[in-house]
């Protein structure tokens, strides 16, 4: 199997992946990655790997604090979850990135289950607003 | 499909259904509700097979899912106090999430060329919320979902969420199998399944599952 770093080499950085119901949008300047709008991830899609991608260079370009802001994602079906919660503990295995994950106090799904990533990574400062 | 292309898919359909496991239906798996509680609304999604591409369908699910939600709300008390708002946030969210699952679980693990309609029921009686989904499953798939079964309704699901997010990791699977964990640990939903064959007693053609998923209000 070719590693996810291996598969990075020599490839387009994404920065974004738009598509009509969501927005994933990752900006160096402060490490933040921004996901908003309905995400519904299917498996078999090509913008699944795409996300996947862009948040696989995130944790190579390991930035000292990762911020991932879900403020506005209104809904994330489980393969989202899977995805958000793979990239966790990625990050994990590099010991010296922090993570802060911005939420929604009003979304309930965000109250719900963006405390999940707290268990993957006890030391993820989880923010709502 | 002609008729003739209809009988050869379920001819070739029966000789991949294994005897046994024929036998051992119609089973259940966890607290199933033979008999429905008693309920004053409700409402059923029926889709018929294949009739949009893949793609198109997916979208579809979070309509309808989203659809099934707004129709929960018209049937809670008017919002009188900022705490009646968030429960009703809350309500409509969980329908939305929970709906969107089974619809989604219902398109991965079916088989189209089978022919059987996929359908959703939500019943509402003011204090439950009980979501039915049938569809039929692809033979392939009854074992290993009735293994997975085994474990949800064994396991510490708090455990098991960890570890299937490990399992995936090493495997770089695309497949999530958190979705009805997810339903179980954040949802505190309850859920029970029945497997039954399709067709006549002697000359099954398919089998199919109902999931049901209570949440209780």
């Amino acid at each position: 199997m070719i590693s996810p770093e291996a598969e990075l080499r020599g490839t387009e950085p994404i920065m974004e992946v738009i598509q009509d119901n969501y927005q994933i949008i990752y900006q160096p300047e402060d490490s933040t990655i921004h996901c908003k709008g309905s995400l519904r991830l299917n498996g078999q899609e090509e913008d699944y790997k795409r996300i996947n991608h862009l948040l696989e260079q995130v944790i190579q370009s390991e930035p000292s604090t990762v911020i991932l802001n879900v403020q506005e994602l209104n809904f994330l079906n489980s393969l989202g979850i899977n995805m958000l919660s793979k990239f966790v503990i990625k990050i994990r295995k590099k010991k010296f990135i922090k993570v802060i994950v911005q939420g929604a106090e009003d979304t309930p799904w965000q109250v719900k289950s963006l405390k999940n990533l707290q268990r993957l990574m006890p030391s993820l400062s989880l923010q709502f607003t | 499909m002609t008729i003739l292309e209809t009988a050869q898919q379920a001819s070739t359909m029966l000789t991949t259904l294994k005897p046994e496991l024929v036998e051992s239906l119609p089973q259940t798996f966890g607290d199933y509700l033979e008999e429905l509680p008693p309920y004053n609304e409700q409402l059923t999604l029926d889709f018929s097979p294949s009739a949009a591409p893949p793609r198109k369908r997916w979208r579809n699910n979070g309509r309808s899912a989203d659809f099934l939600a707004d129709f929960l709300v018209t049937c809670l008390p008017e919002i009188e106090t900022d705490a009646d708002r968030r429960w009703q946030a809350e309500l409509k969210d969980a329908v939305s999430y929970i709906a969107n699952e089974l619809l989604e679980n219902a398109m991965k693990y079916s088989d189209p060329s089978q022919g059987t309609y996929t359908r959703i029921h939500l019943y509402f009686n003011g204090h439950v919320i009980l979501f039915v989904t049938q569809n039929n499953v692809h033979p392939e798939e009854v074992e290993p979902f009735q293994a997975y079964i085994h474990e949800l309704l064994n396991e510490d699901p708090q455990e098991l969420y960890i570890a299937r997010l490990e399992e995936s990791i090493e495997s770089e699977s695309s497949g999530s199998g958190l979705g009805l964990l997810t339903m179980i640990n954040d949802y505190e939903a309850k859920l029970s399944w029945k497997f039954e064959q399709v067709g006549e007693h002697l000359s099954p053609t398919a089998i199919s599952v109902t999931t049901m998923v209570k949440l209780n209000i």
